[in-house]
């Protein structure tokens, strides 16, 4: 990466490449920042969680950390009215599709949702929308772990990892609107699937939709 | 849905032959399975696999892109095909109904084809006939009111029978509120 810039973030200054993302500027140096959708090794961020909302010093709008270029001078708060409450309905709508019940997730000690709720001052409960009815759907056909779509957010990581990474392509987006999902070819089960049980995309998910059978937080 | 007899050499050339002048790029895909689904009448899964490899894009990902289209069927068009009115119209008056009767009649779900092919099932926005709500067009023929009785009587003069027993017991189902 080219040369270096220096950014402020919540009034610190910080040195950065130019170009990198603010999201992984701020994580680096200890700044949270809620996010699901974003790796750091993917190009082209998907920016479609809209938790990384962040306030731009002479932009009128909040916008993504993850897709915003560090450049000489930038200033960024990373909170602010609008982008709380952003960030609040963001949350919520991917709470709404959510099965909760985290004391029973084997997840519980490892959750993104639940660190942005901490970190954010969030409630793990719906108060504006409804829960949308969630059938219970696990795929355990693989010997080391599990497939939970009820708690899946369709962030993507798993399918941009099982296909980019480990180059695998078991896993991808099927279907639109409210039954969009992550499936394989056919929707059969990963066993069936041309899936290696590498476990590459259990470390990506960032809920308890993907886990190891052995290694959840209960052990 | 298994595949009928010479169907698999069918699906081969077919693909075969939408490759030959076809660019390989994943751009291509939507173009490329128009023209499968032309030749074909709709997307085996054999097709979308001989496509993925002959792209090098993982079959799930063409399996996405046929699932997120409408336009799209995964199903052979069955000998007959009965599309039911989902329109606000049809919808207010049952609809889902006639629907739910051409479910349990035919054994088959939406967007689905029975195992003879004789008939394909899907669901249709407005037809344009709303009046006649709750509408079916089968075979392009346009059947207003549609109640659970005429989804038999359509089935029979295709040469269904309904099952005796069934008619009994679901008729007076349909009595009791
Ligand atoms: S992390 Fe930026 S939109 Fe998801
Ligand atoms: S709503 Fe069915 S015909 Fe208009």
């Amino acid at each position: 990466m080219s040369k270096k810039v220096t950014i402020t973030i919540d009034g610190r200054e910080i040195e950065a490449h130019e170009g990198e993302k603010v999201l992984w500027v701020a994580l680096d140096n200890s700044i949270f920042i809620p996010n699901l959708c974003a790796l750091k090794e993917k190009e082209h961020p998907s920016g479609s969680c809209r938790l990384c909302y962040v306030q731009v010093e002479g932009r009128p709008e909040p916008v993504t950390a993850c897709t915003l270029a560090a450049k000489e001078g930038l200033s960024v708060q990373t909170r602010s009215p609008q982008v709380d409450r952003l960030v609040k309905s963001a949350f919520e709508l991917l709470l709404s599709n959510h099965r909760l019940g985290c004391g029973r997730c084997p997840r519980r000690k490892s959750c993104a949702l639940l660190k942005i709720a901490r970190e954010r001052g969030l409630k793990m409960r719906l108060s504006r929308l409804s829960a949308l009815e969630l059938d219970v759907e696990i795929d355990e056909s693989p010997e080391t772990f599990a497939f939970d779509r009820s708690r899946c957010l369709l962030c993507g990581r798993c399918v941009w990892i099982c296909q980019e990474v480990a180059r695998v392509g078991a896993l991808g987006f099927t279907n639109r609107g409210i039954t969009r999902r992550v499936g394989t070819f056919r929707e059969v089960s990963l066993a069936q699937s041309p899936c290696t049980e590498c476990g590459l995309c259990v470390e990506a998910c960032p809920s308890g939709a993907l886990y190891f059978k052995e290694k959840s937080d209960d052990k | 849905m298994s595949l009928i007899e010479g169907e698999e050499e069918l699906i081969r050339n077919g693909v075969a032959e939408a490759l030959l002048d076809h660019d390989r790029a994943r751009e291509s895909l939507i173009p490329l399975l128009l023209k499968v689904q032309g030749k074909l009448g709709y997307l085996p899964a054999l097709a979308m696999e001989l496509i993925a490899e002959a792209l090098q894009i993982p079959a799930v990902d063409v399996y996405g892109l046929a699932t997120f289209y409408n336009r799209f069927r995964l199903n052979p068009p069955g000998k007959h095909q009965i599309q039911v009115c989902m329109g606000t119209a049809c919808y207010m008056v049952g609809g889902d109904i006639a629907l739910d009767c051409f479910e349990r009649r035919l054994e088959i779900g939406e967007d689905e084809t029975t195992p003879d092919r004789e008939f394909s099932l899907e669901r249709v926005a407005c037809v344009g006939c709303c009046t006649m709500a709750p509408v079916v067009v089968v075979d392009e023929l346009v059947e207003g009111h549609v109640t659970p009785t005429r989804v038999d009587g359509i089935l029979l003069s295709f040469g269904r029978e309904i099952p005796k027993s069934a008619e009994k017991t679901e008729q007076e189902g349909e009595n009791s509120p």
